[in-house]
């Protein structure tokens, strides 16, 4: 059976986070309700579509999907497992915003099937979460960490950032450092990136502060890379470390460029060789689900090269790479057929390594990604 | 003496310093004599490039033919000549003249006489023209007419008591124009039945009727069917067409001693009909041409290129189309290591070069990579031979140079006495030498300075504006070579030199420049994966130096929630980027490096 993610969008904050240029509102929590009766509606709409894959993943993603209700989450997911195969090992994740969860939220969660929390904490210090526009203290973060234990989460996922403004490598390792003592599973560290269109980029254009240099930046990943691995923690992706076995399911479907399905306003699909999106206005999305017209506003189709470029952008990620034996039975031919001129190149250049299995990212080559995946376009 | 026919025709120009109305005074003109319908009048008529437009310049000549009824009931012919207002046209500007008895010499009301105004108007009085002085702009609040006449009669030594008052915006005073034009400006003269005579004063090139030369007739006449003769070259030719400009062209059955108009004779190309020729009859040849002909060099050279190299030949065909209708602009095919195929250009003046590139984008829709301006520089050999060298990579090599010369311009700047410390420092730095000071009233003097011509063609109008506010005018004229110590500034990338980069330069300037340049690219260079140092070298002397640093971070932290076609597009774009890069050796150089270095100061 072919297997399928699921990705349900839920794009409501009590507060936009001043760096985030995600499909998601603030002030809008009138639109809940009827957003959720549009999602269970998308939802069921799905399953003639998808009744031949089993779903090995559900990824319930924000906005802050936990401003929902611990019930109205559990019902979302109850059409799911109505509507889909929902393997019985599928990994079922929730984004949770520390303040936006309590016990008993976490235990209905838990109780409702969702097997993995992925917690936004975003930097340690007070001053750090105050810049970004973070509702949420340090200690609020370890109260919810402390209650989706004891609610009985085993796989629990924190995201930090570095490469902010005026953060010190001491600021950053300080992070890892409390994040690591909680002993939870997974850690996603991501550099800041400034997008247009946020309150970030427009102070930023204004000179309000500074970014770090790519120097800085990059001392400050590969101090945090090196820190977590004495925790047990191994990199699997450029971003990713997991404690062997608690890797998301979830990303890995994106980087390994296999098909997933998005609920949802802004959600996004990769199905039946298409890429498509439905409209990311909350309201639009409601209307057009509920008087049945169209709520997928792009739709792309993907050509044989696109999946091909897609499956190196994709896999490049990854610490094990493109596996050779992988491509060949998904393209019929050998990556090196396709490719063999550009990765001599680059292997020449020490940013990419053929180990006979795989073709992966040397070291260096993860710092420029883009430098390789620019060589890859045709 | 006129015949009575002549009697009847004024031929005459407007001289005025840019938006003291000319064009504005024109149009007026051409309603006020019912020359144009209403339906085909549209602002500044005459000026019909749309760069002219918008401009408020006008860069080729045009003329027209106006028919006014004079008090005395009689009707007048006034051809009126519009001719280019620019310093890099100045010659055109004398053949222009030189095709009228005379000229309105339009003064803004409240700003006064200008450089440019003066230097045409010392041309128009070199051409011995009636001057009638017309002050412009009355209607404006800040307009002191009384001072603008006695300006005009101080500086000038112009009677300008009954100067007409006119606002030529809002139509006031117009006819008073027209009276004095037939009254004060002297009728054309000339033998009808002498050999003909036709001066060219413009013209350019018509798809079904070949060029269209822009003629006054001086001696004799012109009709279709007669075979006429270009005296510079002994070219013959059979005339297809002569006419009149209405402003359009309308054919009549002759043109004689005394008349404008224009000469069609299937002349393919415009390098045969240059400003200031002789057209005569090749049956009846005049002894001597028209006085004041000479073939124009180009003052300042650059490298244009495709910035797709693919557009080569789309760039080839568009110049030769401008040449076309632009004699004085040359060019010949050039190849540059770090630019590929391109084109080494002469134009007249900077002026000059900016319309052509930007006619080139606008019109022909080409994206272009220019190097930086050069003048034409005389290298004098120790073997005893000068070259002119307008390409720094045609510089020889120090050891053979014994000295070098550089055009000088003598420039006259009119600017209020405030401002005289600031231009003095502008000139000092630019390396010219103070001349004379002129009051010209209590509160305005003229300035008048020798500046090498190199020193003028980047900016120098930009900062004079800049540090007069506005209120200085500046006018040029190159007046020979002078001796200067230049030395070649060349710009290594990865220790490899980018010719596209290379200037000539004054020694003094040099290093200064150079860290300039190297400062810049370091700006608009990526980094790439490995270090790339950037010097500014003279011969083998390295005078500046700057480093860009290996990339270290190039990659995307997220993955934006499955949305894959975001990174793809992100990607896409930096490709196309890379794309419109130039390869210089191992470095990839974006094409707004070779133009920073243009706007370096």
């Amino acid at each position: 059976m072919r297997q399928l993610g699921v990705y349900i969008h839920f794009p409501f904050c009590l507060k936009k986070c001043h760096y985030c240029d995600f499909p998601s509102y603030q002030g809008m929590q009138r639109w809940m309700e009827p957003y959720l009766e549009a999602l269970f509606r998308e939802i069921l709409e799905w399953k003639g579509e998808v009744c031949d894959y089993a779903v090995k993943s559900i990824y319930l993603g924000g906005g802050t999907p936990t401003l929902f209700s611990g019930k109205q989450i559990a019902s979302v997911l109850e059409v799911c497992f109505k509507s889909f195969n929902v393997r019985g090992d599928a990994e079922i994740t929730i984004e949770a915003n520390p303040g936006t969860v309590d016990r008993g939220k976490l235990s209905a969660l838990r109780g409702a099937g969702v097997n993995r929390l992925s917690i936004g904490l975003q930097a340690w210090q007070n001053k750090h979460l105050r810049f970004l526009g973070r509702i949420h203290s340090s200690s609020d973060f370890v109260q919810s960490v402390m209650y989706a234990k004891e609610a009985g989460f085993e796989n629990i996922n924190v995201d930090v950032m570095f490469g902010l403004p005026y953060q010190t490598v001491e600021d950053w390792l300080e992070t890892l450092e409390k994040v690591c003592s909680l002993k939870i599973q997974h850690i996603s560290m991501y550099s800041l990136k400034v997008e247009s269109g946020t309150p970030l980029h427009i102070w930023y254009e204004q000179g309000k502060f500074p970014l770090p240099t790519q120097e800085e930046d990059r001392l400050m990943y590969y101090k945090g890379r090196e820190y977590v691995s004495g925790f047990g923690f191994k990199q699997y992706e450029i971003s990713n470390f997991a404690i062997p076995g608690k890797e998301c399911v979830h990303n890995l479907i994106y980087w390994h460029n296999e098909e997933y399905i998005g609920c949802g306003s802004g959600a996004h699909s990769y199905f039946n060789n298409e890429r498509f999106s439905n409209t990311s206005d909350v309201e639009e999305y409601i209307r057009a689900v509920m008087d049945g017209t169209q709520r997928i506003n792009y739709r792309e189709k993907i050509g044989e090269e696109d999946e091909r470029f897609e499956t190196i952008m994709l896999g490049l990620r990854l610490v094990e790479g493109i596996s050779k034996q992988r491509f060949k039975a998904r393209f019929g031919r050998d990556i090196e057929f396709y490719y063999g001129k550009t990765i001599k190149k680059l292997m020449k250049q020490g940013l990419l390594v053929d180990d006979e299995v795989s073709i992966r990212l040397t070291e260096k080559g993860m710092d420029v990604q883009n430098v390789v995946l620019l060589e890859f376009m045709q | 003496m006129p015949n009575p026919r002549q009697s009847k025709i004024r031929n005459f120009c407007i001289i005025a310093h840019i938006d003291h109305g000319k064009s504005t005074l024109a149009d007026r003109l051409l309603e006020m004599t019912g020359t144009l319908t209403e339906r085909e009048m549209q602002d500044q008529v005459l000026d019909t490039m749309e760069l002219e437009r918008e401009r408020g310049i006008t860069i080729k000549a045009q003329a027209v033919r106006l028919v006014y009824k004079y008090k005395d009931g009689e009707e007048y012919i006034l051809n009126l000549i519009d001719t280019p207002g620019h310093v890099d046209f100045t010659y055109e500007v004398s053949k222009s003249l030189a095709a009228c008895e005379g000229a309105l010499l339009v003064v803004d009301a409240s700003q006064g006489i200008q450089a440019q105004t003066l230097a045409n108007l010392y041309l128009a009085l070199e051409h011995d023209l009636e001057i009638i002085p017309v002050i412009n702009k009355i209607d404006l609040p800040s307009a002191r007419p009384d001072w603008a006449k006695a300006q005009i009669e101080e500086v000038i030594g112009l009677d300008a008591e009954d100067a007409p008052l006119i606002s030529a915006k809002n139509g006031i005073g117009i006819e008073e124009v027209l009276d004095r034009i037939i009254e004060r400006i002297p009728p054309p003269e000339g033998d009808e039945d002498a050999p003909l005579r036709a001066l060219i004063f413009d013209s350019f090139y018509d798809n079904y009727r070949g060029v269209i030369a822009y003629v006054r007739i001086k001696e004799g006449s012109v009709r279709p069917g007669q075979r006429i003769m270009i005296m510079s070259n002994g070219k013959e030719f059979e005339v297809t067409e002569v006419g009149i400009f209405r402003p359009h062209l309308v054919p009549v059955d002759e043109l004689r001693a005394g008349d404008v108009g224009y000469i069609a004779a299937g002349i393919k190309n415009v390098g045969d009909t240059r400003v200031g020729d002789t057209i005569t009859s090749a049956d009846r040849p005049a002894s001597e041409p028209l006085p004041g002909y000479k073939k124009l060099q180009p003052m300042v050279y650059c490298g244009i290129y495709p910035a797709d190299g693919a557009k080569y030949e789309d760039l080839k065909e568009a110049l030769a189309k401008l040449q076309l209708n632009d004699a004085s602009l040359v060019f010949e095919p050039e190849t540059s290591a770090a630019l590929g195929f391109g084109f080494r250009c002469g134009f007249l003046g900077l002026l000059h070069m900016e319309i052509i590139q930007e006619r080139l984008e606008r019109e022909y829709d080409l994206d272009l990579v220019t190097t930086a301006p050069s003048v034409v520089y005389r290298v004098y050999k120790k073997n005893g031979k000068m070259v002119e060298v307008s390409n720094p990579t045609e510089m020889p090599p120090p050891a053979e140079i014994d000295h070098t010369e550089e055009p000088v311009v003598r420039a006259q700047i009119i600017t209020p006495t405030e401002y005289v410390g600031d231009i003095m420092e502008l000139c000092q730095e630019r390396r010219g030498e103070y001349r004379h000071m002129e009051y010209l009233e209590s509160t305005r003097v003229m300035l008048t300075y020798e500046l090498p011509l190199n020193e003028i063609i980047y900016d120098f109008f930009d900062a004079l504006k800049s540090r007069t506010k506005g209120y200085a005018s500046f006018d040029y004229e190159l007046i020979g070579y002078k001796e200067s110590d230049l030395v070649k500034l060349d710009i290594l990338l990865n220790g490899q030199v980018v010719d596209a980069l290379s200037v000539i330069v004054h020694r003094d300037k040099a290093y200064a420049r150079g860290r300039a340049i190297v400062q810049k690219l370091k700006e608009v260079i990526p980094r790439h994966l490995f270090e790339i140092p950037i010097q500014a070298a003279i011969g083998s002397r390295v005078i500046a130096r700057e480093t860009i640093k290996a990339l270290r971070k190039d990659v995307l932290a997220k993955c934006y929630g499955g949305d894959v076609t975001r990174k793809k597009k992100l990607l896409e774009k930096q490709k196309e980027g890379k794309k419109r890069m130039r390869q210089v050796g191992s470095v990839e150089v974006p094409q707004e490096a070779f133009m920073a270095v243009l706007k370096i100061n």
